[in-house]
């Protein structure tokens, strides 16, 4: 397990150090200075050049990206070319509306595919797994933001029950809170549901088919029990395999909902920084992403080895 | 009064007839052997008996377990009869067992079922269970997974599970069939054991009469769904009566007609072979650790001989194999057809290899289902690109007129063949390069008796026609008997016999021989075929 761990970690810091060199290559190649977009088409030569010299753009490339990881490491992400404030901060500020949304949202996905999944997968089959599977379906295809739109209308609107957009900050309650990222929250998970109650239900069918099922009914177990005993932990595999990448596309993915809701989140931010060739932004923004997709994937694999005791033997 | 009693059991699966009025009875302390192929139905009666049948399935008739009908119980009633009345041990150990749960937990929960006791109690049941399954948990500790014991070893927990409450009717359905001779002997006088015992009866469901001859006191011959022999073991095979019945007896003895032809020139030449793996280290900073499989082998075989691989599972036959191939490089030594390398370089010669093909074991398995037979037979043409596309067409038709089938056959799909005929154009593939050299590896293994005992003559026809040569691997020594020239005994690596076939399995010389040839199940010598 240790042996696991460990190499998993090291895959980790690996990945982490590549992506970093891709991110910061791929945006200096783009064309575009920075200087001269902050300045202006009239600016003065000299101005541009002391422009460059305080944002350290006359530094060689290779100087410049280990300034930029080690900054990255201590916490510094830069300061923003457009809004000269520090990027750390920046991003901070739209992660308190990003994670929670994202975690939010995932609670929501799981807390749904799982009961509905295991439901169909149990009555293959049937009217309830049909009508189930085809709401599903609907579920996959129907744009979010058309969904969140029908939402805002009847909850926000109508029932006035949440806001229609707009966050107002940690500092007005929970309650405030929840009432601007609870419709969001719904939009984001409800294709998300569907996909992983699919997922969930062909892969308990999977494991209903195996031989150790029969071998559980044959010591007395009902359906039901050979089920949530034996069926249920070994599917797990390839639902944890989704949930992995879906926290990582509700984390960054929500840009259009987020605009649809007026949320200062992470997707605008970077949505922003792309327009306004903000490149600190950008390139910091883009690395957290990466960061949380490949910590989501360790976590992953650390979740398989809990499952399975065959990858605790490596 | 018998505790198993099937009267007039009738089956069938979304109206497909499955079962035609089978009658079996089976008393306390007896052993039943229901035998037949494939599709006979036995393994169907079984179920019906468990009442676990697939979807759609409809009994008729009864089943009565101590004079109740089990057709009339409730679902409810039978998840209290399953694992506390009748157990039941599967054919397949590798995947019977839930991966993600210990071997000591899989069998407390049996107990914890069926029976108001605490966790600690089941465990202890659990233990008594294992122990006498012959899996002593001082051995082998109740917190092992399955994947960490082998076949056998899997087996004897699925046995535990079933006998953990000490049953009245075991059902066994194959349960040595995908395992090793000296593992199948062992788990066969377990089973025996425990069936005298505990009083229990046992229905031993199997395809082989051998395994059952010297066990069963009764035994039932099934065909397409019906019971067509039935009666004492002894009676059964001095005075065997339905036709099916003899020809299964005579296709499990079957030996094709066959001389041989070995010429004094070596074909394939093995010398001083050896193949490590290497794995990795079981500890963080531990030293990798290196897995002999095969530990510097030679052998000769020579033109036109048929020549015997015999060893169990894990002793190396199938890396030996890799390497003649020419799909795996060897560390050391080397290995030769018609005086030319296989390996030249770091790479595989086509040139050699042209000159030999290989049939696999698994008929389903080792084809693509979305090409036609044309193209599949056709695969080996990308070691001889010189056959022009033209004469293509008529070496397809030859190579499966060759083995059978019919040149029409080319443009069906794998789908619409049996198993056998799966098999036939297998070797029809072998033979599309006009090899000189074929390799069966188990390539009659999966088989059933009467297919298989088929499938041996046309081996041995072909090898007269066209003066083929083959290496025959297997772990089923009848076979092998039948086939062969000369055989070699494989252990961990090594050969440790050699010797004309006769010859090797009348007087094996080595201990690891003798053990082989003692657990083969073996049918009485007064059969009356």
């Amino acid at each position: 397990m240790l042996r696991y761990t460990l190499t998993r970690f090291l895959s980790l810091c690996l990945s982490l150090a590549v992506a970093s060199v891709v991110i910061f290559f791929a945006i200096e190649v783009l064309p575009g200075d920075p200087a001269s977009i902050m300045l202006g088409v009239n600016a003065q030569p000299d101005t541009l050049a002391a422009l460059r010299t305080e944002l350290g753009l006359d530094q060689p490339m290779v100087a410049r990206y280990f300034a930029w990881v080690t900054g990255l490491l201590q916490g510094d992400f830069g300061i923003s070319y457009t809004y000269r404030t520090p990027v750390a901060q920046m991003i901070a500020d739209r992660l308190a509306v990003s994670l929670p949304l994202a975690l939010f949202s995932l609670a929501l996905t799981v807390v749904i595919a799982f009961p509905v999944g295991i439901w169909a997968a149990s009555r293959r089959g049937s009217v309830s797994d049909v009508s189930i599977m085809g709401l599903t379906q609907l579920g996959v295809a129907i744009p979010n933001f058309w969904f969140a739109m029908l939402m805002v209308l009847v909850f926000a609107i109508n029932l006035q029950w949440f806001s229609a957009g707009g966050f107002a900050g940690w500092d007005a309650g929970l309650l405030a809170v929840l009432k601007s990222l609870t419709l969001p929250a719904i939009a984001l998970a409800l294709p998300q549901a569907s996909i992983l109650a699919r997922v969930m239900r062909s892969a308990l069918l999977d494991t209903l088919s195996e031989d150790f099922i029969r071998t559980a009914r044959a010591k007395g177990l009902t359906r039901r029990q050979a089920l949530w005993r034996h069926a249920l932990r070994n599917a797990l595999i390839p639902v944890l395999t989704i949930i992995g990448m879906q926290f990582s596309f509700l984390l960054a993915g929500g840009i259009i909902i987020e605009n649809v809701f007026y949320l200062p989140g992470l997707g605008r931010l970077i949505f922003q920084a792309i327009s306004a060739r903000d490149l600190v932004v950008v390139e910091s923004v883009v690395m957290l992403l990466v960061f949380a997709v490949i910590l989501v994937n360790f976590l992953v694999e650390l979740a398989y080895a809990a499952v399975d005791p065959r990858l605790r033997a490596r | 009064m018998s505790l198993l009693d099937i009267r007039n059991l009738s089956l069938s699966i979304h109206g497909a007839p499955i079962l035609h009025e089978v009658s079996l009875t089976l008393a306390r302390g007896d052993i039943l052997g229901v035998i037949g192929e494939s599709g006979s139905g036995k393994s169907m009666t079984a179920f019906a008996t468990m009442q676990l049948l697939p979807e759609g399935a409809v009994p008729e008739g009864e089943v009565l377990l101590d004079g109740v009908d089990i057709l009339s119980r409730s679902e409810r009633e039978m998840c209290q009869i399953r694992g506390r009345d009748i157990g039941m041990v599967f054919q397949e150990p590798m995947t019977a067992l839930n991966p993600l749960k210990t071997i000591g937990d899989q069998v407390a929960e049996t107990v914890l079922l069926h029976e108001k006791v605490s966790r600690g109690v089941a465990q202890e049941r659990a233990a008594e269970a294992l122990t006498r399954a012959e899996l002593p948990p001082e051995k082998f500790p109740m917190s092992r997974y399955p994947h960490e014991l082998s076949g056998g070893q899997r087996q004897r927990v699925v046995i535990a599970m079933a006998i953990a409450l000490r049953p009245k009717l075991l059902i066994a359905d194959e349960p040595t069939t995908a395992l090793d001779v000296t593992t199948q002997a062992q788990i066969l006088t377990l089973l025996k054991k425990l069936v005298k015992e505990d009083g229990m009866a046992m229905m031993m469901i199997t395809h082989d009469l051998a395994v059952v001859a010297d066990m069963a006191d009764h035994i039932a011959i099934m065909q397409k769904g019906r019971v067509v022999e039935e009666g004492p073991t002894a009676q059964i095979f001095r005075q065997m009566q339905h036709p099916y019945s003899k020809a299964l007896l005579a296709a499990s003895t079957h030996a094709p007609e066959r001389s041989d032809e070995s010429q004094e020139d070596p074909l394939l030449e093995v010398r001083q072979v050896r193949r490590t793996y290497t794995l990795p280290a079981k500890k963080l900073f531990g030293a990798r650790r290196q897995i002999e499989a095969v530990k510097g082998v030679s052998f000769t075989l020579k033109r036109g001989e048929s020549l015997g691989l015999v060893g169990e599972s894990g002793c190396g036959k199938s890396t030996l194999t890799r390497a003649i191939l020419g799909l795996e490089e060897v560390q050391s030594g080397e290995i030769l057809l018609d005086g030319e390398p296989v390996f030249t370089g770091h790479k595989p010669n086509d040139v050699v290899r042209r000159k030999m093909q290989v049939v696999f074991q698994d008929p389903y398995g080792s084809f693509n289902p979305r090409h036609k037979v044309a193209r599949l037979v056709a695969e080996p043409f990308h070691l001889t690109p010189d056959v022009p596309r033209a004469e293509r067409e008529d070496r397809i038709a030859e190579a499966l007129t060759a083995v059978g089938l019919t040149p029409g056959d080319a443009h069906k799909y794998i789908h619409e063949f049996s198993g056998g005929q799966r098999q036939r154009i297998a070797i029809a593939r072998a033979l599309i390069t006009r090899p000189e050299l074929i390799l069966l590896d188990e390539a009659v293994s999966a088989l059933d008796v009467q297919v298989r005992a088929q499938i041996l003559d046309l081996l041995a026809d072909l090898s007269k026609r066209y003066g083929l040569s083959y290496l025959f691997i297997s772990h089923d020594l009848s076979v092998v008997r039948t086939i062969t020239d000369r055989v070699m005994v494989m252990k961990s690596g090594e050969i440790v016999e050699e010797g004309p076939t006769e010859q090797v399995f009348d007087t094996p010389a080595h201990s690891y021989t003798q053990a082989l040839v003692a657990a083969a199940p073996r049918l009485p010598d007064d059969v009356a075929a």
